[in-house]
């Protein structure tokens, strides 16, 4: 039976570039539909009719949303190259440090693009926090989930955003070797894997997306 | 080997509750710890460090926090009576429809209609509406969220079943009225008056203090900004 897979994204944002990667990983062939967020098509409305919003993905018709609602449903559709724990807290854990990037390292990286002064330099040290949680989460594995990339990696690719976001807004560092090394070797070894680094906006159309979007003559440093 | 259950919680918490049922439901021996959330246990720091919250499931020693992510533990875990379906698109659907709970409407209706007044107020209603229309169409042909029983659903949403009155009470105006929404009024019904459900609902006296207590704040502070 013919599959049919389609993904209705945007290329600068990572929750549908979290997608990419997780079809990409298990060789499932898709077809890419990138979104006009202030031009949304009706098929993007029909097909998420609750939020409205990208990333969802569409299998033999039958839409999903939300992604890591997507991540898990993809992990349990084409279960090759499985990309949560199969033990019960092992997979608990996964989910937890997700929801973890969503709830807690999204807004704080939403609030540092558009903050200024001191309560842009209070929310990085707020991000900075939240980094060394992860640091401690990661100890001495090669990526969250172990010897490959799994569920918390892919959900942490929010954090190459936010290191785009700082180059572009010339921010303070917020993710150093020496603050964060452990962080650190882990972020070069996910940006350095094949799959990831094919899922990741390019670099200079996302420093200009930054720049143009939440650029302005008071950066802070 | 013996099994060790605990689970760390508030009287009131809505969240917590979702774990209550579901360990009951699949018939779950747990102890209960109450923490007051003002002088926090040295225990839940130890096994919350990162949010400090309850609810928290602590199973042989190892804890899990984050309430959605503790029901698929428990049914990872004790695979009696189910509570999410077989098939991975059901499954999605029904992640997808507990997340809305919580991210659409538990916060348009709490942290929406019920901390606000006048005109705000009344702005947050529409969105609120809006939301619970959806969950209205959910239900279309089922008695419950999870069909023909309850399931993952129903416990993400089962705040609503006892929450919403208080809310009304307190707030004074009506939220989720029969007329508007027939069948979630209907399904308010039966999930509060099920088995396991009815006999773990919070006293509704001390629910109403401190829902009352708790506007009365928010609208103080609002006032004095």
């Amino acid at each position: 039976m013919a599959e049919e897979v389609k993904l209705f994204g945007t290329w600068a944002s990572p929750f549908s570039r979290r997608i990419e990667v997780a079809l990409k990983l298990k060789g499932v062939q898709f077809e890419y539909i990138e979104e006009n967020l202030s031009n949304k098509s009706p098929a993007l409305l029909k097909y998420n009719p609750v939020h409205k919003k990208i990333p969802v993905l569409v299998h033999n018709g039958k839409p999903v949303a939300e992604s890591l609602v997507i991540l898990e449903y993809i992990d349990e559709t084409w279960k090759h190259n499985p990309i949560l724990p199969t033990d019960p807290y092992e997979k608990a854990m996964a989910r937890f440090w997700a929801k973890y990037m969503d709830d807690k390292l999204w807004p704080a990286a939403t609030k540092v693009v558009v903050s200024k002064g001191e309560e842009q330099k209070a929310v990085i040290e707020e991000i900075q926090e939240q980094l060394k949680t992860l640091e401690s989460e990661l100890k001495e594995k090669k990526f969250f989930g172990g010897e490959s990339l799994g569920f918390v990696d892919i959900a942490a690719n929010i954090i190459v955003f936010l290191l785009v976001a700082q180059e572009a807004l010339g921010l303070m560092e917020i993710l150093t070797e020496e603050k964060f090394p452990v962080l650190h070797e882990w972020y070069q070894r996910l940006v350095d894997d094949a799959v990831f680094k094919e899922c990741v906006p390019p670099r200079e159309r996302h420093l200009g997306f930054f720049k143009a979007r939440f650029g302005s003559s008071t950066a802070s440093k | 080997m013996a099994e060790e259950v605990k689970l760390f919680r508030t009287w009131s918490t809505p969240f917590a509750l979702r774990i209550v049922w579901a360990l009951k439901i699949k018939g779950v021996e747990y102890e209960t710890i109450f923490e007051d959330l003002y002088n926090k246990s040295p225990s839940l720091l130890q096994y919350n460090p990162a949010h400090k919250k309850v609810p928290v499931l602590v199973h042989n020693g190892k804890p899990i926090s984050e309430s959605y992510v503790i029901l698929e533990y428990i049914d990872e875990t004790w695979k009696e009576t189910p509570l999410l379906p077989e098939d991975p698109y059901e499954r999605a659907m029904a992640r997808f429809w507990a997340k809305f709970g919580d991210d659409k409407v538990f916060t348009s209706i709490f942290g929406g209609v019920f901390v606000k007044e006048g005109k705000e107020q009344e702005e947050a209603m529409v969105e609120a509406m809006e939301n619970l229309q959806f969950l209205e169409e959910e239900l279309r042909g089922k008695k419950f969220f999870g069909g023909e029983r309850i399931g993952f659903v129903d416990l993400a949403l089962g705040w609503l079943a006892n929450l919403i009155s208080i809310l009304e009470d307190v707030a004074g105006l009506k939220i989720v009225g029969e007329d508007k929404f027939p069948l979630l009024s209907a399904w308010m019904k039966d999930f509060a008056d099920s088995p396991i459900i009815k006999d773990n609902w919070p006293p509704r006296d001390k629910m109403i203090a401190k829902f009352q207590a708790l506007r009365d704040a928010k609208l103080a502070a609002a006032a004095s900004k």
